[in-house]
């Protein structure tokens, strides 16, 4: 081959590299001139997202095919970024605990656990038993929320079809369950710092305790349709594999971490509320594929059964809220003879508390994984700065090294089993 | 008022962690800072000891913080460096977290840590996006949550809440235009340092505000 010959096959390879392929995803001019000889690569880009239903949100995922395998998959996130940091930044503590049912918005109790405890945490208060079985118990229902979301969606990615649509009855039951206690049915407001706003009523506990009974059954239904299903098992099993060693390294929790076999649940090891006085086992496996990551779930949701169960028989009537006028509202009823009352109510609601100055990184054992919130406090208040740190995003991040060689048909088994959701990651 | 209640499995690793930041203040001389504050421990370095200090926190048996769970930025203005950079590390062999606080400005480059944890990579560019703070031997140092042609960095104080442009649909030009933010009315951002609250120790109060600060413990 002569020089000649050599410079133009390059250009032409350039030439079509150029056009197909974005310019991030191009080798750089030193690679080009190694390859030269085999650019003519039957690789293309393929855009997955961000309106793909398997995509679980507005993830873009830019995937470099070889065939029909994944050579390289490049997410490109961003696109639900709504600046809720820098909102807060300008609220109170208490206007800010909303945006928080937003980020994570399948399993909202749980991201408003880690502010609230963080909040308290810098206050330096302490709230009453009846609220910490509250919160366990609406926190553990939350659970139960997004693992029947993710199990059945993952499914229907899977074309597994009946899953979801057995799950959305159960679903509904349970948001009936938020609609009572928060009197809304996703973006609950319902644990404050200091506690939580209100109280449930008995008759809701009773709901709760007649569902927690019928509910095993179900999860029995859903693992009669997939756990041994030769269908469900040949697109999970040994797809998506990540190693004790690459979970870590990668950042990995909650059940993606446990599915690669490191026992660590922050509700057991760095319990907080009152999961230090429930009784709960761990799943763990071992082979850190999809499927395993599926089968944890499926043993979660019992766990978190066993816990509702634990804190229904537990709960005893008393405070909801921390009783100090500073950081909890009075009732409605005493804002019309008290004068007092009324002030306080007023100050709550135009100033807010200030929290004194400090900072702590607080981590709850949402459904996805560590939800940690950094707080920075200074003095005012409003949060200084509050840095939210997303399950998914550790997760998501980590696609490229699950997916690498794997098919292109195996990608959607792969997001599924690391339960994205795209309000948690853009923030 | 009520302190925070403690299981005991809490009290002893508290007791663990101090003995931890003694260690990390007597051993470690480009530790300038080390101390439990509320229940966690608090390592400040420098930016040039960074690396060394992370690898021999991750990687020595006695240490083990395997996991780099958040990596985050903090701006202070009126400072002459005005960025904190906070590593949080979870040691799940010991259950332990660690926090480690270096401090820069916008032009000093902090050491990136994507080879210790290839999970940096993406916290390291939402710091960049969000702050503007450099980082040297990133590879692969780019923007990620904020918009495509995005110019500034929206989490640093000085840059306003309502951002500089909007973006909308032109009907008639077919297509999304960025355009100058205009409100119909200004953000409002009240402060509350009224004489009511602004001044926290009242005439005579001194005893009752230093323990609502926690600065003295009530019997």
């Amino acid at each position: 081959m002569t020089k000649q010959d050599n410079t133009e096959s390059l250009t032409f390879a350039q030439t079509i590299l150029r056009e197909d392929i974005p310019q991030s995803l191009l080798p750089d001019e030193k690679a080009l001139e190694i390859e030269k000889k085999v650019v003519e690569i039957d690789s293309h880009a393929l855009n997955f997202g961000p309106q793909h239903p398997s995509a679980h949100g507005v993830l873009r995922l830019v995937l470099e095919m070889e065939g029909e395998l994944v050579a390289r998959a490049v997410p490109h996130i961003g696109l639900l970024h709504r600046g809720t940091e820098k909102l807060i930044e300008y609220k109170t503590y208490q206007k800010a605990l909303p945006y928080f049912d937003r980020l994570d918005y399948v399993s909202p109790m749980c991201e408003e656990q880690a502010f609230a405890l963080a909040t308290e945490k810098l206050l330096g208060i302490d709230i009453p038993e009846r609220a910490k079985w509250l919160r366990v118990m609406f926190a553990e229902i939350t659970r139960i929320l997004n693992h029947i979301l993710n199990l059945t969606a993952m499914g229907l990615d899977c074309g597994a079809v009946t899953p979801a649509l057995w799950g959305y009855e159960e679903r509904e039951k349970l948001l009936e369950f938020y609609e009572a206690a928060s009197g809304a049915r996703f973006h609950a407001n319902y644990f404050r710092p200091g506690g939580v706003a209100r109280d449930i009523s008995a008759s809701l506990e009773d709901r709760i305790g007649v569902w927690a009974k019928e509910f095993p059954a179900w999860i029995d239904e859903l693992e009669g349709l997939l756990t041994e299903n030769r269908i469900w098992k040949q697109r999970t099993v040994g797809i998506g594999v990540f190693t004790t060693e690459q979970a870590l390294a990668w950042g990995f929790s909650g059940p993606c971490l446990r599915a690669s076999g490191v026992p660590w649940d922050l509700r057991r090891n760095q319990p907080y509320d009152n999961y230090h006085k429930v009784d709960f086992n761990v799943p763990v496996t071992r082979q850190g594929d999809s499927y395993d990551r599926y089968l944890v779930r499926v043993a979660e949701m019992r766990e978190s059964v066993k816990i509702i169960e634990q804190c229904l028989s537990q709960m005893q009537p008393g405070d909801i809220k921390i009783q100090d006028p500073k950081f909890s509202p009075p009732p409605r009823a005493d804002m019309k003879r008290s004068m007092e009352a009324l002030i306080h109510h007023f100050k709550l609601f135009s100033e807010g508390y200030h929290v004194p100055a400090g900072s702590t990184y607080t981590a709850v054992e949402s459904p996805k994984g560590e939800f940690g919130v950094y707080l920075v406090a200074d003095g005012s208040n409003r949060p200084y700065r509050c840095k939210i740190r997303p399950t998914g995003f550790a997760h998501l991040q980590a696609i490229d090294e699950l997916s690498r060689r794997g098919m292109l048909a195996d990608m959607v088994a792969i997001i599924g089993s690391l339960d994205l959701v795209f309000g948690e990651v853009d923030r | 008022m009520a302190d925070i209640s403690v299981n005991p499995r809490q009290a002893r690793l508290e007791g663990q962690l101090s003995s931890l930041a003694f260690t990390f203040l007597a051993s470690q001389p480009h530790v300038s800072y080390a101390a439990v504050e509320k229940g966690e421990l608090v390592v400040h370095t420098t930016r040039e000891h960074l690396v060394p200090f992370l690898t021999l926190l991750r990687d020595d048996p006695r240490y083990r913080f395997e996991q780099l769970m958040d990596l985050c930025g903090v701006d202070f203005p009126a400072r002459a460096q005005r960025f904190e950079v906070v590593y949080n590390l979870l040691s799940v062999t010991y259950n332990r977290r660690i926090r480690v606080v270096v401090c820069t400005d916008e032009y000093a480059a902090v050491p990136s840590v994507h080879h210790l944890w290839p999970c940096a990579t993406w916290w390291e560019r939402e710091c960049y996006d969000l702050f503007g703070v450099l980082f040297s031997g990133q590879p692969d140092l780019r923007r990620i949550l904020t918009d495509n042609g995005f110019e500034g960095h929206p989490l640093r104080k000085d840059f306003p809440l309502t951002g500089y442009e909007e973006v909308r649909y032109d009907a008639e030009r077919r297509q999304v235009v960025k355009e100058p933010v205009s409100l119909t009315q200004d953000f409002r951002d009240f402060d509350f340092v009224s004489p009511w609250e602004g001044m926290l120790t009242l005439p005579g109060d001194e005893k009752a505000h230093e323990v609502r600060q926690g600065m003295k413990r009530s019997s």
